[in-house]
């Protein structure tokens, strides 16, 4: 039930609505519970409501970490 | 997007797994990581993390599924409230399979417009607003994920002066929940994957307190599979050294202090309340009430509803799953009796249900 999925944001509406869009997708969604939602912003949308806007500049730094980890290993595991 | 794919991707989670193999190798006997969000139930179980791991870690399905906490009393008085022809009772679809004490369930409403099933609590404000002859009630259940939403439409129908809209709440708070967990005397988990759209609303600094004495080793995990990979790794890392923290695998979308908005509104709609559990009883502030300022809107004030029990179906194990005490498997109406089309128990008919989740994607 705590299942949200992420979308972009493609337009702000009056009275704390906005349209999000994933892939071909677009839907209707509430940003009532955002500080200042706006449009191209990626957000975590649950029961028709935005929850939180992603830092997608995080979630890419957390990618390259996890590449490292994979080299680390491929250093480790090869032959001395 | 392309980090979802990577997120989902054999090549980002390899070195992980490699990773938790070496950790879990200096690890003398077994590690129990309890996850406590139905999501994560569901996410491990079709992922099948649950295979990939060594020897030697054990992942247990805790109280995370909000329906399968909701105990049977509240849905004798859901009943209650949609045998009268003037109510239309609004749920979330996962409620309406969910048997009360004599087996009943609200799905004998369907069809005969006294029950309402909604996506989102924002389709609340027009329903009641399109039938002012009838009181709109709708069923709370949930965690802090989804109480937010739902005040932020009780707010919107403070402000519009609604007089046909109601609320029967049931809300529950994982903090309580993980405390009760973690005072069990025989404590049968080492760590904790913490729940990660939770954790969105109330932020990573709300579980400071598994940090002291007697906590456990926590990760705040998203919901893809290098998510839930990683934050098992650190609760791993955290075991090998005997260190004690809660790391925020999850910073994408959880802030320390969490959605400061969002817990705002909880904060002035909503105050702390003891709760009854299924399994656990009555929890002194385990959940959320309306405040007084908001009590016309209370379906149990209004309506005069009884007071909460809590009784399983005979033969039912829902209590012991939901703790994960056991496994649905040792449930002897497993699959048999119990069914997602005849389901005895809750953990069998919610999709993020234990039992629901063991039967539709197996053990692995």
């Amino acid at each position: 039930m705590c299942l949200a999925v992420p979308m972009e944001i493609v337009k702000v509406l009056p009275d704390n609505k906005a349209v999000a869009r994933q892939g071909t997708t677009e839907v209707d969604i509430d940003v009532s519970l955002l500080e200042n939602p706006r449009a191209g912003d990626y957000v975590i949308i649950h029961a028709g409501f935005a929850i939180e806007t992603l830092d997608l500049q995080e979630a890419e730094e957390r990618i390259d970490l996890f590449r490292q980890l994979d080299e680390d290993n491929a250093r480790m595991d090869s032959p001395k | 997007m392309n980090f979802e794919e990577e997120l989902r991707s054999k090549e980002t989670a390899s070195p992980i797994i490699k990773e938790i193999e070496i950790t879990a190798s200096k690890i003398e006997g077994e590690t129990r990581i309890m996850e406590v969000c139905g999501t994560h139930t569901v996410s491990l179980r079709r992922s099948g993390i649950h295979s990939l791991l060594p020897p030697g870690i054990r992942l247990i399905s805790g109280p995370g599924c909000p329906v399968c906490v909701t105990p049977s009393g509240y849905i004798d008085n859901a009943l209650i409230l949609a045998e009268d022809p003037g109510n239309i009772v609004a749920t979330f679809g996962d409620m309406l399979k969910v048997p009360g004490r004599k087996g009943i369930s609200l799905a004998r409403y369907s069809g005969s417009g006294n029950v309402k099933i909604l996506y989102s609590p924002s389709e609340l404000v027009s329903l009641a607003r399109e039938n002012p002859d009838k009181q709109v009630i709708f069923l709370g259940i949930g965690f802090e994920t989804t109480i937010p939403t739902i005040a932020a439409v009780f707010q919107k129908a403070a402000a519009l002066k609604l007089g046909n809209l109601f609320l029967y709440s049931a809300f529950k708070t994982v903090p309580q929940a993980l405390n009760i967990l973690l005072n069990d005397p025989n404590r049968y988990f080492d760590g904790f994957l913490l729940p990660g759209h939770v954790s969105v609303i109330i932020g990573a600094d709300a579980y400071s307190f598994l940090e002291e004495e007697g906590g456990v080793p926590a990760a705040i995990a998203g919901f893809e599979p290098v998510d839930m990979l990683r934050g098992i790794l650190s609760i791993l890392k955290m075991r090998s050294t005997g260190g004690l923290g809660v790391e925020n695998c999850y910073p994408r979308a959880v802030r320390a202090g969490g959605n400061l908005k969002a817990l705002n509104l909880m904060d002035q709609m909503l105050e702390p309340s003891d709760e009854v559990w299924r399994a656990l009883g009555t929890l002194p502030e385990s959940g959320l009430k309306l405040r007084k300022e908001y009590q016309r809107f209370d379906a149990g004030e209004v309506f005069g509803l009884p007071g909460i029990t809590d009784q399983d179906q005979p033969g039912c194990l829902c209590g012991k799953v939901i703790l994960g005490k056991v496994i649905p498997p040792e449930c002897s109406l497993f699959g048999d009796t119990c069914t997602p089309d005849h389901p005895v128990g809750p953990c069998m008919v919610s999709s993020e249900g234990t039992c629901a989740a063991y039967l539709r994607y197996g053990e692995t």
